[in-house]
């Protein structure tokens, strides 16, 4: 229950600074995408399950406020959480190369769909435009403010464990 | 002794039950136009006063900084000022100019007495959702303050999109850039149709949208003329200022001409915008 308010805290504060702080922090109109590195982070940190349904959350959020289609975020985003959850066994809590991957490569995959499926299908073939303006910026910025907020998923997720592994052995 | 665990639904299948539910909420909001529902009421209530939260702090944070920044750049600009003054005076008698002619045309196509007699509700941007490949707007008022789906939006004197979803306290707007949306124009000069499409690739790099399908067989239209909505829209309201041309050039098919259009509403720095209270449908009636 503790965990599930907390995570539900997280994601509203990062979308919430999504959608407006980092709005007008953004460079040359681009934004970090904060959503994908918290599905990601406890997709890979808490397994399969908590990072579909944390995708899922996610996705819904954006879909409520932002696009015309319902669901459509969600699917993405809950299976984004989903794979990240199969990495769980290879994840060391100080290995930062492994998590900073999976981030970079959710994102990328994220925007690699969201290009072939609504703006391929329209005839927007310029792909090197899309790679070079909108992916790999996005990347970038997306990686940067993942250092900081990385570290901080971490350290909440490690506090909450150690708080609920205490009280599970108390009751044993 | 460890007690035999409950049964625990197997994560794919879980998975494959959300698929299930998502491809249905996609297909039923494509078939039949519906949108959240109980879901945005809720969800509304708990990030639309955060949203204006952040807003206001943010948008008095920024002020104060901007004011710093702006005594550095102070005397900078003043030079560049002063050098854009004697630029300008000549700019402005040659506007005036225009302006007399846009008058004699708008009280030629009756626009002088249709625009400003809509009735308009002002309501403040507090997010930009929908990350860096669309450009949707939420903004503060919702059906509680009577806003409905399809209504006008405009910032200043240009369009800028149209309502596509509403909740009690917010809507969410479609932006007349966003890559998916078509709105079909007029050149006022000539009173020539196009239609006029929103590009992310010519938005972010040159700032203007895109138009196509003018048919302008006597080259009347030129670089600079004003683009107006159409009366043949179903949607946006006749006569509302999209942005001036601003390149032009003929189809492969010699016929048609399409080309670039500059937005006349600067979509970097929207903080407050009007929606039209009037839709469409209803002054048909």
């Amino acid at each position: 229950m503790r965990r599930k308010i907390i995570v539900s805290i997280i994601i509203a504060i990062c979308y919430l600074l999504q959608s407006t702080l980092f709005q007008r922090l953004a460079f040359a109109s681009i934004s970090p995408n904060l959503l994908i590195i918290v599905v990601s982070a406890f997709g890979f940190m808490r397994g399969k399950k908590e990072g579909m349904f944390i995708g899922f959350f996610c996705g819904l959020l954006l879909d409520i406020f932002g696009g015309r289609i319902l669901g459509m975020y969600a699917l993405l985003y809950m299976y984004i959480g989903y794979l990240n959850g199969r990495f769980r066994k290879l994840f060391y809590p100080e290995d930062i190369k492994l998590p900073m991957l999976l981030i970079a490569g959710s994102d990328i995959a994220c925007n690699l769909l969201i290009y072939f499926f609504l703006f391929l299908f329209r005839n927007r073939y310029d792909f090197r435009f899309y790679l070079l303006h909108i992916m790999v910026p996005e990347l970038v910025y997306t990686m940067v403010v993942t250092i900081f907020l990385y570290a901080l998923i971490l350290d909440i997720n490690q506090r909450l464990e150690v708080i609920e592994k205490r009280s599970a052995t108390k009751f044993v | 002794m460890k007690r035999k665990p409950k049964f625990v639904l197997p994560t794919k299948y879980i998975l494959l039950i959300l698929t299930c539910v998502c491809v249905l909420a996609m297909l039923l909001s494509f078939t039949l136009n519906i949108s959240g529902g109980p879901l945005n009421s809720a969800a509304g209530y708990v990030f639309i006063p955060m949203q204006r939260g952040i807003n206001a702090v943010g948008g008095w944070i920024s002020e104060k900084s901007d004011s710093l920044k702006q005594l550095n750049d102070v005397m900078k600009e003043n030079e560049e000022l002063k050098r854009k003054v004697d630029e300008l005076t000549t700019e402005l008698n040659t506007l005036t100019l225009e302006q007399y002619e846009l008058e004699n045309l708008r009280d030629l196509f009756e626009l002088d007495q249709k625009y400003p007699s809509y009735e308009k509700i002002a309501a403040n941007v507090i997010g930009k959702v929908s990350g860096n490949w669309f450009s949707n707007f939420t903004i503060d008022k919702g059906s509680n303050d009577g806003i409905e789906v399809d209504m006008n939006v405009i910032a200043g004197s240009g369009l800028v999109g149209i309502v596509t979803d509403v909740g009690p306290n917010y809507s969410t707007i479609s932006s007349i850039i966003n890559d998916t949306n078509k709105v079909s124009g007029m050149v006022t000069t000539t009173s020539d149709n196009l239609v006029v499409s929103g590009s992310l690739q010519s938005m972010s790099e040159r700032m203007v949208i895109e138009f196509s399908d003018l048919n302008d067989s006597d080259g009347e239209v030129a670089v600079g003329d004003p683009v107006v909505t159409s009366y043949i829209s179903d949607k946006y309201q006749q006569g509302i200022l999209i942005g001036y041309i601003s390149s032009i050039e003929m189809d492969s098919n010699n016929l048609t001409k399409s080309g670039t259009i500059t937005p006349a509403v600067d979509f970097e720095h929207i903080q407050e915008v009007l929606v039209i209270r009037n839709k469409k449908q209803q002054t048909k009636e």
